[in-house]
């Protein structure tokens, strides 16, 4: 069974449709890429589905539970979070703090040390800077940040809007290869990227999401080969 | 000298007060991001439930009947008046703030009449301090304030619920991603605020032993202008605000030639600050999001 099970997911804001019924499924274990053009609806997508913004129609089920009227931190609760796009770290807050409100979900504060002590080893660079205002971070360090605070609510599903925003090539490189690391740890991917290439090399699977509507889907490597998202997204 | 000193501490001692009614105004314009213009009024039924309750004779449990009931009030309002307003326009929401403060005056005014009425809570005296006469009262109620902010302070600082508190007044939706319960955090908000304007109700009837239904309106309008002052969605900024503006009107009081316009005085000075320093002394310039 699939841990996410979105069916016919509609979404309007105001009198605009700006998902017309959209149905897509993530395994457990998988990365799941949603591509698409700016204004195609991917970010509606994810925060939709995590309960930011309102459902119109459809139906959204996480780990055997649906979720479609229920409000987002219940959601989180049930151990989906999000890596927002633009990160939206809590630029007043100290690195620590911030990591310390990543665990706000957990029932159970035993394990909080040994979570950011992974963290922390994970992203080395958080360690440097455990004490600094997150607000003063480069934008790398924030989207490590975000991943690292999202992270530490042991999530069964973990969607990433657009990590690779704003980042220097490098950088994207190394985001990608942290989102594979996470995967490989046992955490569910669910990924939404304008950068085609990368995203749909780590994929299992991939939608593409085109003026409100799934126009098509496949493997990663399947996708990255056909013709249309040849030539719509990866410029070939 | 003497009168300086105690001008100093009766000013301290108001500025304590609006400071407190302050708090409410800045930590529910932080987290909900809007103006509870009847927030003043709440001060004013926690003086009237002190005034009913203390026909059983005991102070303290008249004011802890005073913080209870008005915890429960604010809760109440925001549950009926504010939270189906969530997304609408400031405009509506801030309407809506200054109905419900005629609605308290009101109800206050149907229930009490429109006489003012003697409460005498406890009677103080005055006693030497620091060589000075001084209300004893005025070291209770400055005693009460610092202590009252020196544990909210600690409460936002190192509190899960007060670490939240700063994530929702930061970001809404990054908070809900954490799992924060946003609609749970306003209603605490509000809860606390309530809570001070509830002391500061009791402060007062310290200071002059009557009440009546506009008992909250003056004061309101003078925290709200503090925690202006101090840049309103900031904790520090209503404590520095409430208290530089209850020494600058002590003063002003005292010196005779311009007594009779130390309310336009301390206006002046929150027109000036706007002017020079929109944001307040401690306020930050948030970036929009789009």
């Amino acid at each position: 069974m699939a841990l996410l099970e979105v069916n016919n997911l509609e979404v309007y804001y105001g009198v605009i449709r700006a998902l017309k019924g959209i149905s897509f499924s993530v395994n457990a274990g998988e990365i799941v890429t949603l591509i698409g053009a700016n204004g195609a609806g991917k970010t509606t997508t994810m925060q939709s589905v995590v309960g930011l913004i309102p459902k119109r129609g459809g139906s959204v089920v996480f780990d055997g539970k649906d979720i479609t009227q229920s409000p987002c931190h219940k959601i989180v609760h049930l151990g989906m979070t999000q890596v927002p796009e633009g990160r939206r770290i809590f630029q007043e807050l100290t690195v620590y703090e911030n990591l310390l409100m990543g665990a706000y979900s957990m029932k159970d504060s035993s394990g909080f040390k040994a979570d950011l002590e992974a963290v922390y080893t994970r992203f080395p660079r958080l360690a440097e800077r455990k004490s600094q205002i997150a607000g003063t971070l480069s934008g790398g360090e924030q989207q490590m940040l975000a991943m690292g605070r999202a992270i530490m609510s042991h999530p069964k599903l973990l969607m990433l809007d657009e990590p690779s925003m704003g980042l220097s090539p490098l950088l994207v490189d190394q985001v990608f290869e942290i989102i594979r690391d996470i995967n490989r740890d046992g955490t569910t991917i669910l990924l939404v990227e304008q950068n085609a290439g990368k995203s749909l090399a780590i994929s299992d699977r991939a939608y593409v999401l085109e003026n409100g509507s799934i126009v098509l889907t496949g493997t990663g490597a399947e996708l990255a080969a056909s013709e249309m998202v040849q030539k719509a997204y990866l410029g070939g | 000298m003497e009168v300086i000193l105690s001008t100093l501490i009766n000013g301290l001692s108001l500025g304590g007060i609006y400071a407190m009614i302050a708090l409410g105004y800045t930590m529910v314009y932080g987290i909900a991001k809007m103006l509870n213009f009847a927030h003043g009024d709440i001060i004013m039924v926690g003086g009237y439930v002190i005034y009913v309750s203390m026909a059983l004779g005991n102070p303290l449990l008249a004011i802890l009947f005073a913080v209870v009931f008005c915890v429960l009030l604010g809760m109440t309002i925001e549950k009926i008046a504010y939270k189906p307003l969530r997304g609408a326009s400031p405009l509506a929401v801030l309407i809506t703030a200054i109905g419900v403060s005629y609605l308290l005056q009101s109800l206050a005014q149907i229930i009490f009449g429109s006489a003012s009425k003697m409460v005498t809570v406890y009677e103080f005296g005055m006693v030497q301090f620091l060589g000075v006469n001084v209300q004893v009262s005025a070291l209770v109620t400055l005693g009460i304030t610092v202590v009252v902010m020196i544990a909210l302070t600690l409460f936002v600082k190192c509190t899960r619920l007060g670490r939240a508190m700063i994530a929702v007044s930061e970001d809404k939706g990054a908070a809900q991603l954490m799992g924060i319960n946003v609609n749970g955090i306003i209603t605490v908000t509000f809860a606390i605020g309530s809570a001070l304007a509830a002391l500061a109700g009791l402060f007062y009837l310290l200071k002059a032993p009557s009440i009546s239904n506009t008992l909250g309106a003056m004061p309101g309008i003078k925290a709200f202008t503090a925690a202006v002052i101090g840049g309103i969605g900031s904790i520090p900024g209503a404590m520095l605000g409430g208290i530089l503006l209850g020494v600058v009107e002590c003063i002003s009081y005292k010196i005779t030639a311009i007594a009779p316009y130390t309310d336009a005085i301390e206006f002046s000075i929150l027109i000036i600050i706007l002017l020079v320093r929109p944001t307040g002394f401690l306020g930050k310039k948030r970036r929009e999001k789009v």
